[in-house]
């Protein structure tokens, strides 16, 4: 089987360290016998939104979750290869995956508000991660930064599931980014939501990239057109002998250049929409 | 290309046999539903019309009265004590039911052994009760008469437990797996640990379901006779007089024993204390069940579903 040679901007492998979040070396990932996710090399750069775009079946996802460690929830998951935070793996013995989680935030792609009041969802990882300080502060201060404190500030004791699905998404930020993580993961957080609240969000996301790493799991080329400041295109492969889909990484560089100047056929072929 | 539809209210109007099928579905479920309603209704008129005359003339007598031989006395105070006392033990034993599902739905691994147990968790909920009266036979009066003292209501309550845990496990296993994913993520995502995720997420959403689970246990518990019978609850004693602690290691009876008995005696004379007690019985069971439909309501309505 021929593996064609990921292209890679050479600006983004030319300062390695310092500023590198994560550092992801030959990643596969398995579920069970089928092989998802195959060779994935890249590096997130801190406090830049970096998309993850590609087809459905590609293993953008996957990977994404690779990152926090949720494909550990999966009991038939396994990844090989090396995934650095900050040049610690990942997926050494010692690492505790809560701990993990509590630095690298996720935000799901249907807002998944816990059926409680909008205060205890913001409250609930700062709870649960015996987190010091004043919780009305925290979820005040949370609340702001999603944009939604002057929307819920009256009705803070309410459930949760009363409010709009834009609202429910940016209270999903809000709960990640209470616990003060250094890292939020977004696994396509506009897919449920409309053209509008999907602005709100990406203007939100623009704000607090200030603060935080951001990678962005999206369907939307648009999106990751807009949002991103590096972009990295997957592909699936059919597996010849098994006929199982295998995720690639095809591209990895600066936005910009993904979408202007591809260096991958496969690449243009996706951001012009002649397939995907 | 089309020829322009020509539409009158004639084309639109339904056609006489059209769905047919579900005009024939229709009628048999209702029919269905009526004959339900009949039977139970039958049953409750029935019994409730045996029972009128003692459940009007003395009512407050009939509860609070010991077995007698003399019909004008006699009632069922020492059935009511003893199905109480097996519903408690019965309920006291619901935690472990619950423990089990949380631990075959959460943390077991999916080997052969897991599903295994699962399988005769499953297989357990369909073996007749009087099995169960004979295990209960064995262990609880025989094996561990030291704690039960013997054929009492401990030993009675605890094999009615063990007859009602696979339905509490099976029910709580459906409701944990109902408690949807995305759920269980945001919480994960958030840094909980497992048991943080299960305490603050995964039981709360589940706890409805678990509920409808009890109320069935409860139902059945209170119901059974057939282990009883085989444990040995007294038919008919006089003495009861003994005091709590007595009576949780000594004879007892039930109110389905108290049932069995009247409805037993030759005379005819005695029918109209069968129904009372079985009138009686069906108001414990709908009083317990009131409490845990009353509590899933609420629990639901905090959920805001």
């Amino acid at each position: 089987m021929t593996q064609p040679a990921v292209t890679t901007d050479p600006a983004a492998d030319a300062v390695p360290g310092a500023n590198d979040v994560f550092t992801v070396d030959g990643l596969n990932v398995f579920y069970g016998d089928h092989h998802a996710v195959s060779e994935v090399d890249l590096t997130i750069k801190e406090r830049e939104i970096t998309a993850f775009i590609g087809p459905s079946g590609c293993g953008k996802s996957t990977v994404l979750r690779c990152f926090n460690r949720m494909n550990d929830l999966i009991d038939i998951a396994r990844v090989e290869g090396t995934v650095r935070y900050h040049g610690v793996d990942l997926y050494d013995e010692a690492v505790d995956p809560v701990a993990v989680r509590r630095r690298i935030g996720m935000v799901f792609q249907k807002p998944n508000p816990f059926p409680k009041s909008i205060y205890d969802n913001v409250a609930y990882g700062p709870r649960v991660g015996g987190q010091k300080g004043n919780l009305d502060e925290i979820v005040e201060r949370s609340l702001r930064d999603a944009g939604l404190w002057d929307e819920v500030k009256d009705r803070l004791g309410e459930s949760a599931l009363g409010m709009s699905g834009g609202q429910q998404q940016r209270l999903c930020i809000a709960r990640a980014i209470a616990v003060n993580p250094d890292v939020l993961l977004m696994d396509e957080p506009c897919s449920a939501l409309d053209p509008i609240a999907t602005g709100v969000i990406e203007e939100l996301m623009k704000e607090i990239k200030s603060e935080y790493t951001i990678i962005i799991v999206t369907h939307n080329m648009q999106q990751a057109a807009r949002v991103s400041d590096r972009t990295a295109f997957f592909t699936a492969e059919i597996d010849e002998h098994s006929g199982q889909r295998r995720g690639k990484l095809v591209e990895f560089g600066d936005t910009g250049a993904i979408f202007s100047n591809p260096g991958d056929e496969r690449t243009e072929a996706y951001v012009t929409g002649r397939f995907g | 290309m089309h020829e322009r539809q020509t539409v009158s209210l004639d084309t639109l109007r339904a056609r006489r046999g059209d769905d047919a099928a579900g005009h024939v579905f229709f009628v048999l479920i209702t029919a269905a539903v009526g004959l339900a309603f009949f039977m139970v209704g039958a049953v409750g008129v029935d019994v409730v019309v045996e029972a009128w005359d003692i459940l009007t003339e003395r009512l407050w007598d009939f509860l609070g009265s010991p077995s007698s031989a003399d019909e004008a006395r006699s009632g069922v105070s020492q059935g009511i004590r003893g199905s109480i006392l097996i519903a408690a033990i019965v309920i006291l034993t619901f935690p472990v039911g619950i423990g089990a599902a949380v631990y075959l739905e959460e943390y077991a691994d999916d080997t052969w052994l897991s599903r295994l147990i699962q399988v005769t968790v499953r297989n357990l909920a369909g073996v007749p009760s009087i099995v169960y009266g004979l295990l209960g036979l064995a262990v609880f009066v025989k094996g561990l008469d030291g704690l039960t003292g013997g054929r009492s209501v401990i030993a009675a309550g605890l094999a009615v437990a063990v007859l009602v845990l696979p339905v509490i496990i099976i029910t709580a296993g459906e409701a944990l797996r109902a408690v949807p994913t995305p759920l269980r993520e945001g919480a994960y995502g958030l840094g909980a640990t497992q048991w943080e995720v299960i305490r603050t997420q995964v039981l709360p959403a589940a706890l409805p379901g678990i509920l409808t689970g009890t109320v069935l246990g409860i139902a059945r518990a209170l119901g059974e006779a057939a282990p009883l019978l085989v444990i040995g609850a007294v038919g008919f004693y006089t003495t009861g007089n003994q005091d709590f602690f007595e009576q949780l290691r000594g004879a007892f009876t039930a109110l389905p024993m108290n049932i069995a008995n009247y409805a037993r005696l030759p005379a005819e004379t005695w029918r109209g204390h069968a129904a009372a007690a079985s009138v009686v019985l069906l108001i414990l069971v709908f009083l317990i069940n009131l409490v845990a439909i009353v509590v899933r309501a609420r629990i639901s309505k905090r959920l805001g579903r």
